[in-house]
């Protein structure tokens, strides 16, 4: 599914130039569940929002789904992204003027489905995440597990095969957080492939594929 | 994206921050009702103007001495050349033609005049009886001129409201004798209280025939005529049989200026036209005053929502739909600005129209539509820039910022 072949990436901060990815490698199949850990600074983020499409690589190859899409336009790879790519993010990033249900229809919104179509799938996203009776709630309305759950019905109502999650749990208490993860590894159990960024050892042992970012530079360890 | 999501998402932006729309609204809404008031003028003044060409009816000529050149450079013969009179002759010559139904003939001037030791210093209008129909008088006493012959002289007059309450103070003026210069004229009639009507002020005039006018003033020359064709459709050949009865009669010079009522009547609506759009043009000034607000505006909004725009990003939304999402916000706000603009404007009209009731002030439905459509296009085109500035936000950036 996806295939990383001597990804680099630097930055200038400041004065200073910041290689934040140093040739990665990295091969995930489809329906994998791979976990991304690391300290701060060490380019987990960033191997996080080129695999998202959102940043592109200095040089370097990534085949998602078997073409290179390292050197697209901005709008090639938004409409990749809405088609291959389902986002799940630490602080959620609901819309607060929207309903639940018309969170999870945006993705569909702007693809310009009918607000019919729409509505019908994004209820069964809803249901799917638990939140049958919190669709006409805002966010403010809901608790920061409900939210995330919404921000997952949104992430896997286009029907995406990969979803990105980055620190899905960071801002939630412990309960809530492993509701969430739950959630997410029955999704991943299902089909769809699963790349979390976390900081907790725990999680990132639950996962088949462990990667761990040090200074730029990429280990793997795929669990027998 | 469809049409009704951008909007519907537009709307509930605008909804959702309520202190700048409103005070978007608020400057839109100014500019559209300060277009619509001040072509209100323009289009009040040139109702006004028509009304009181229309008082006298657009079937008329108006016949003056000496040749005006219209349009052109005067020609070397009319330069220091007096214009040859027209004289009552002239005037009954007119009066005859077959195109011709009636005539208005005009001496003007002032004279004193004297009754029983009261003197007073008033307006003369010699003319015949056609004046007071012609214009609308009211008589509060007596009749107005009698009907006779142009060159008869008859020694009576008629009065305005104020010389005749003036002079006679209570008694009955009817019947009574004063003197006008030197010469004694009977009152057979006073004008009812009218004020200014045309170029005479009705209260301060003593009217008397023409013929005995001329006599007053020891002239023979009617200054000005104002002639009413049988119908509309003869109005050219009477023009043109004027001047050719004038023309025979004054050894073949052409020395007169016969002009068309509803001519001038175009003229002036065209030259009020431009006034009025002279003036909405100004106004539209405040327009892209309050474009450069939604400019202002527009960008908070991107700034307040880059978070939002971020994520639009990262579920696959285009360049070319974050411009069509800022841009229909601005467009809608104008929009709604400028109906509130609209009802702004049409009220302050009503109020003007209530404490100047002389004036019929009214906004002319182009202006109020171009005045529409122009706050749309300002709002359009200042939003431009901080759609597309959205439009180009880094989409990690954009996330980080939440």
């Amino acid at each position: 599914m996806i295939e990383l072949v001597d990804i680099c990436r630097e930055f200038t901060v400041g004065e200073e130039r910041v290689q934040a990815l140093k040739k990665v490698n990295l091969l995930i199949e489809q329906g994998e569940y791979a976990s991304i850990m690391g300290p701060s600074g060490s380019g987990k983020s960033t191997l996080l929002n080129v695999l998202g499409l959102l940043d592109t690589p200095d040089s370097g190859q990534y085949l998602l789904n078997g073409s290179n899409v390292a050197q697209l336009s901005d709008d090639e790879l938004a409409a990749r992204r809405q088609a291959v790519i389902g986002f799940v993010f630490q602080s959620f990033h609901l819309i607060s003027r929207m309903t639940a249900l018309e969170n999870v229809e945006l993705p569909m919104t702007l693809s310009g489905l009918s607000a019919s179509n729409r509505k019908q799938r994004a209820q069964q996203m809803l249901e799917r995440t638990g939140l049958a009776d919190r669709m006409g709630h805002r966010p403010d309305q809901l608790s920061g597990g409900q939210r995330q759950r919404v921000a997952i019905a949104r992430s896997i109502v286009m029907q995406p095969r990969l979803l990105l999650a980055d620190e899905p749990t960071g801002n939630l208490d412990s309960k809530s957080g492993s509701e969430v993860l739950t959630l997410l590894e029955e999704l991943n159990d299902e089909g769809i492939t699963l790349v979390m960024v976390t900081h907790d050892q725990a999680i990132g042992d639950r996962s088949r594929l462990s990667l761990r970012m040090y200074d730029g530079e990429l280990t793997a360890k795929r669990k027998p | 994206m469809r049409f009704a999501d951008s909007s519907s998402i537009a709307l509930t932006a605008i909804i959702r921050y309520p202190l700048r729309s409103s005070m978007l609204l608020l400057a839109i809404a100014i500019g559209v009702s300060a277009v619509l008031m001040l072509t209100s003028l323009g289009e009040g003044a040139r109702t006004y103007v028509t009304k009181e060409f229309n008082s006298l009816g657009t079937n008329l000529l108006i016949i003056t001495p000496g040749k005006i050149e219209v349009g052109g450079n005067a020609s070397a013969a009319s330069i220091g050349q007096a214009a040859r009179p027209l004289t009552i002759e002239d005037a009954m010559a007119i009066e005859n033609s077959p195109y011709i139904d009636s005539i208005l003939p005009f001496i003007g001037g002032s004279l004193t005049i004297n009754f029983e030791g009261r003197e007073r210093n008033v307006n003369i209008v010699g003319t015949n009886h056609n004046m007071s129909e012609m214009f609308d008088y009211d008589m509060a006493e007596g009749r107005f001129l009698p009907v006779i012959a142009l060159d008869k002289v008859s020694q009576v007059a008629v009065l305005g409201d104020t010389i005749a309450s003036e002079l006679f103070q209570n008694q009955n003026p009817l019947g009574k004798w004063l003197r006008i210069g030197d010469r004694r004229v009977r009152v057979i009639g006073v004008v009812d209280q009218m004020g200014q009507s045309g170029s005479v002020d009705v209260d301060e005039t003593a009217f008397l025939p023409i013929a005995f006018a001329a006599q007053v003033f020891n002239t023979e020359s009617v200054q000005k005529m104002m002639a009413n064709p049988r119908s509309a459709d003869v109005m050219e050949a009477a023009r043109k049989d004027i001047i050719r009865t004038v023309m025979a009669r004054h050894q073949g010079h052409d020395d007169i200026t016969v002009l068309d009522q509803g001519a001038i009547l175009n003229t002036f609506n065209s030259i009020f036209l431009v006034l009025t759009s002279t003036l909405g043009a100004i106004a539209s000034i405040s327009l892209i005053v309050a474009g450069t607000l939604i400019m202002n505006v527009m960008l908070v909004a991107v700034s307040q929502r880059t978070g939002e725009i971020g994520l639009i990003k990262a579920l696959g939304g285009q360049r070319r739909q974050i411009i069509t999402l800022f841009l229909t916000e601005a467009a809608i706000l104008s929009f709604i600005g400028a109906v509130f603009g609209v009802v702004l404007g049409e009220g302050a009209i009503y109020l003007m129209r209530e404490f100047y009731p002389a004036v019929e002030f009214r906004a002319p439905l182009w202006a109020t539509f171009a005045a529409v459509a122009m706050a749309v296009l300002c709002g359009l085109l200042f939003g431009i820039m901080p759609a597309r500035r959205a439009a180009a936000l880094d989409p990690i950036e954009a996330l980080a910022s939440h």
